[in-house]
C-alpha cells in the first residue's frame, strides 16, 4: 500500500517510529497532487520547495527529541480562508488574488506547532459562499468520483483533495455546510465542531456568528486527531469558548451506540429528497438500530423556516464584514488615476474584484438590514434563530443525538445550478439549522445512491459541546458499514 | 408585486460601493425579487415574544487585559498595500472637489 493510501494514524505513527521521513510523506503527496491535479483542480496554490522546507524542519524537531503530536509529519491541505505566512491567501477572489498575509491563523499555527506539514491552499467558493465551488474566481474543483460533478462547497478543493488520496486531511469551514455537505458528496468524514470550539482567528470572516473551522478526513479517528490538534480556547478570538475540548479521540476509537437515544428527524424527508439518498439514510437508522440504539422519530417543525433565516442572517453579516475590501489597506485597487475619489475607486475596485455571489449577498444584507426593512427581515430572522435552538433544546431532552441525511440530493452536474441561486441554497437544507444553533454536527458517509451511484452521508448532530457523541455515532456506523462492504466506501472511486 | 425594484437594486449597490453595470442591476434585480420572495418566509413563523438571537453562545464583553503586546511592525502592516507613502497607505482623495 502506498504512503498516500495510508490513514493519517498511520502516517503519524510511521514518522514518530522512524520508519519513514516527513520528507518523504510530503513528496509522495506532492507527486499525487503533480499527477492528478490537471483532472481535480482541488489547489489554488502549491509550493514544493515551501512544503519540503517545512517537511525538513519537522524531521529536524523530532530528531532532536522533540514531542510533537500523533499527527506529527503528517501533510494537510488547508482552505484559502485560513492565513498563512508563507503561503497566499485569497479567499479564492479577485479582490485578494497574490496577496500574502503577514500572520497566521490559529489553526494554521496550531498545526504547524503540532508538526503537520501544509501542502497548499484549496479552492472555494469565494469567500466560502456557495455550495459547489463553482463560485471561485479561479476555476471550479471537481468531484473525484465524477470529474463532471459538483465536489460541494464552499470547503470543495478540501473536499476533493482528500478523496483524491492528494491529502490525508484537510481544513474547511462550515458557516451553512461547508464542510458537511462536501464531506457528503465525496464520500469523505467532515465535521462542524460545536461554534467557538475551533478558533476564527486568520480565519477571512463570512458571518461571525456562524463561521466554524473543522476537519475533513477519510474516516473518523483521522478526522478527530485533527480536530483535537487544532481546537481549545484562542484569547484572540472572542466568541471563542474557554471550556475543554470535548473527548472527541477517544469517542472515535469506542465507536459504541448501544443505549443511545437517537432521534430522526421527521422534517427532513419526502419531497425533493432523492430516493437513493433516502433509501441510504434509512438503512443508516436501522443500522444504527441493530447496533443497539433506541431510535425515534423527533419533529422539529420550524427546521423547514431554517434556510430563508440563514439567507437573511448570513448576508447581514456578510455585507459588513466585507466592507474592510475598500482597496485601501491590501489587495486589490481598481481606477486610482489621481482624478477618482476614495470613494468611487473603492465602487470600483469591489465591481471588478468581486464575484456575482458575494455581490448578491452583499446586496441582499445591505436590503435585510436598511432601516424598513430591518424588523421584517433580519429582526425576524434572529427570532426564527431563537425558535430553532429551542426546538434542539427540546429534541435533546428526548434524545441524545439527531440525526438526517447531510444533502437532499447526491453531488450535481457542475454548471446545473450556477445560475439559481435558489435552487444552489437548497444544498444546505439539512445543515444549516446546526449553525444556526450553533450546536456540533458531522458528516460520515453511508453508501452509494443506486440512481447514480455516487456517495450519500449521513449526518449525525448533537448539542453544543456535544461534539464527542458525533464522532462516538460516527465510528459505530462507520465501522459496522465497513464490515459490510469489505473496506472504506472510497475503494469504489474510479480511479483518476 | 415584485419585492424590490430595479431603482431599489440601483439604491443598494451605491450603499454597498459596488460600481455595476446597467446589465449587472437588471440581472440583480430578477434574482434578488425571487431570493427576497422566498426568504420572506420567515415572517411564517410565530415568533412575536420571541427574543432575537445574534448569537449561539451566551457571551458577553470578553476582554483582555490593558497591556502592550507584539504586534505587526510597520513593514508587516504595510506589506500588501496597494500604495505607500512614508510608511502609510497612500489612499486616493476622500473629500470632493467643493470642499
Amino acid at each position: 500500500m502506498s504512503l498516500i493510501q495510508k490513514t493519517a494514524a498511520e502516517l503519524g505513527a510511521m514518522v514518530a517510529a522512524g520508519e519513514v521521513s516527513a520528507v518523504e510523506v510530503a513528496e509522495a503527496h506532492l507527486d499525487r497532487i503533480a499527477e492528478v491535479e490537471p483532472k481535480v483542480n482541488a489547489f489554488l496554490h502549491v509550493d514544493r520547495e515551501v512544503t519540503l522546507g517545512q517537511a525538513r524542519a519537522v524531521d529536524e524537531r523530532l530528531r532532536s527529541g522533540e514531542r510533537l503530536g500523533p499527527l506529527a509529519g503528517v501533510p494537510i491541505a488547508h482552505k484559502d480562508i485560513f492565513t498563512t505566512h508563507d503561503m497566499p491567501t485569497t479567499a479564492a477572489s479577485r479582490i485578494l488574488e497574490g496577496w500574502r498575509p503577514p500572520y497566521d491563523a490559529t489553526v494554521t499555527r496550531r498545526l504547524r506547532e503540532a508538526g503537520l506539514v501544509i501542502l497548499g491552499k484549496t479552492n472555494l467558493d469565494e469567500f466560502a459562499m456557495g455550495s459547489s465551488t463553482e463560485n471561485s474566481a479561479y476555476g471550479p474543483t471537481r468531484n473525484p468520483w465524477d470529474l463532471n460533478k459538483i465536489p460541494g462547497g464552499s470547503s470543495g478543493g478540501s473536499s476533493a483533495a482528500v478523496a483524491a488520496y492528494q491529502a490525508p486531511l484537510s481544513t474547511g469551514t462550515d458557516t451553512g455546510g461547508s464542510i458537511r455537505q462536501p464531506a457528503a458528496v465525496t464520500g469523505i468524514v467532515g465535521m462542524k465542531p460545536t461554534y467557538g470550539g475551533s478558533s476564527r482567528y486568520g480565519l477571512i470572516a463570512f458571518a461571525s456568528s456562524l463561521d466554524t473551522p473543522g476537519p475533513f478526513a477519510r474516516n473518523v479517528l483521522d478526522a478527530a486527531l485533527l480536530h483535537e490538534a487544532f481546537s481549545g480556547h484562542d484569547p484572540l478570538d472572542s466568541t471563542s469558548v474557554d471550556a475543554p475540548v470535548p473527548s472527541v479521540v477517544e469517542a472515535a476509537r469506542q465507536g459504541d451506540v448501544a443505549g443511545l437515544r437517537i432521534g430522526v428527524v421527521k422534517e427532513f424527508g419526502g419531497d425533493g429528497y432523492q430516493p437513493g439518498v433516502l433509501a441510504r439514510f434509512n438503512e443508516a437508522v436501522a443500522l444504527l438500530e441493530s447496533l443497539g440504539a433506541k431510535v425515534v422519530e423527533v419533529s422539529c417543525p420550524s427546521f423547514v423556516t431554517a434556510l430563508p433565516a440563514y439567507y437573511l442572517i448570513a448576508p447581514s453579516e456578510c455585507s459588513s464584514n466585507l466592507a474592510r475590501f475598500d482597496a485601501m489597506r491590501y489587495g486589490l485597487r481598481v481606477g486610482d488615476d489621481g482624478t477618482r475619489s476614495a470613494e468611487e475607486v473603492m465602487a470600483l475596485t469591489r465591481a471588478a474584484g468581486f464575484g456575482p455571489e458575494v455581490k448578491r449577498r452583499i446586496m441582499l444584507g445591505t436590503y435585510a438590514l436598511s432601516s424598513g426593512y430591518y424588523d421584517a427581515y433580519y429582526g425576524q430572522a434572529q427570532k426564527v434563530r431563537t425558535v430553532i435552538a429551542r426546538e434542539f433544546e427540546a429534541a435533546y431532552h428526548q434524545v441524545d443525538v439527531l440525526v438526517s441525511p447531510t444533502t437532499p440530493t447526491t453531488a450535481f452536474p457542475i454548471g446545473e445550478r450556477a445560475d439559481d441561486p435558489m435552487a444552489m441554497y437548497l444544498a444546505d437544507l439539512c445543515t444549516i439549522p446546526s449553525n444556526l444553533a450553533g450546536n456540533a454536527a458531522i458528516s460520515v458517509p453511508c453508501g452509494l445512491a443506486d440512481e447514480d451511484g455516487l456517495p450519500v452521508g449521513l449526518q449525525i448532530m448533537a448539542p453544543v459541546l456535544g461534539d464527542d457523541r458525533c464522532y462516538r455515532v460516527a465510528a459505530a456506523v462507520e465501522k459496522a458499514l465497513e464490515s459490510r462492504w469489505g473496506g472504506p466506501l472510497l475503494k469504489e472511486a474510479p480511479a483518476l | 408585486m415584485s419585492a424590490i425594484t430595479r431603482d431599489e437594486v440601483a439604491h443598494l449597490a451605491r450603499l454597498s460601493r459596488l460600481a455595476l453595470t446597467d446589465d449587472e442591476l437588471d440581472h440583480y434585480a430578477t434574482q434578488l425579487d425571487a431570493i427576497i420572495e422566498s426568504v420572506a418566509k420567515v415572517a411564517e413563523v410565530a415568533a412575536e415574544d420571541v427574543p432575537p438571537s445574534s448569537h449561539a453562545l451566551p457571551l458577553t464583553n470578553v476582554f483582555r487585559a490593558d497591556e502592550v503586546r507584539q504586534s505587526l511592525t510597520p513593514e508587516q502592516a504595510l506589506s500588501g498595500a496597494p500604495a505607500v507613502e512614508d510608511d502609510r497607505f497612500r489612499v486616493p482623495r476622500i473629500l470632493g472637489e467643493e470642499a
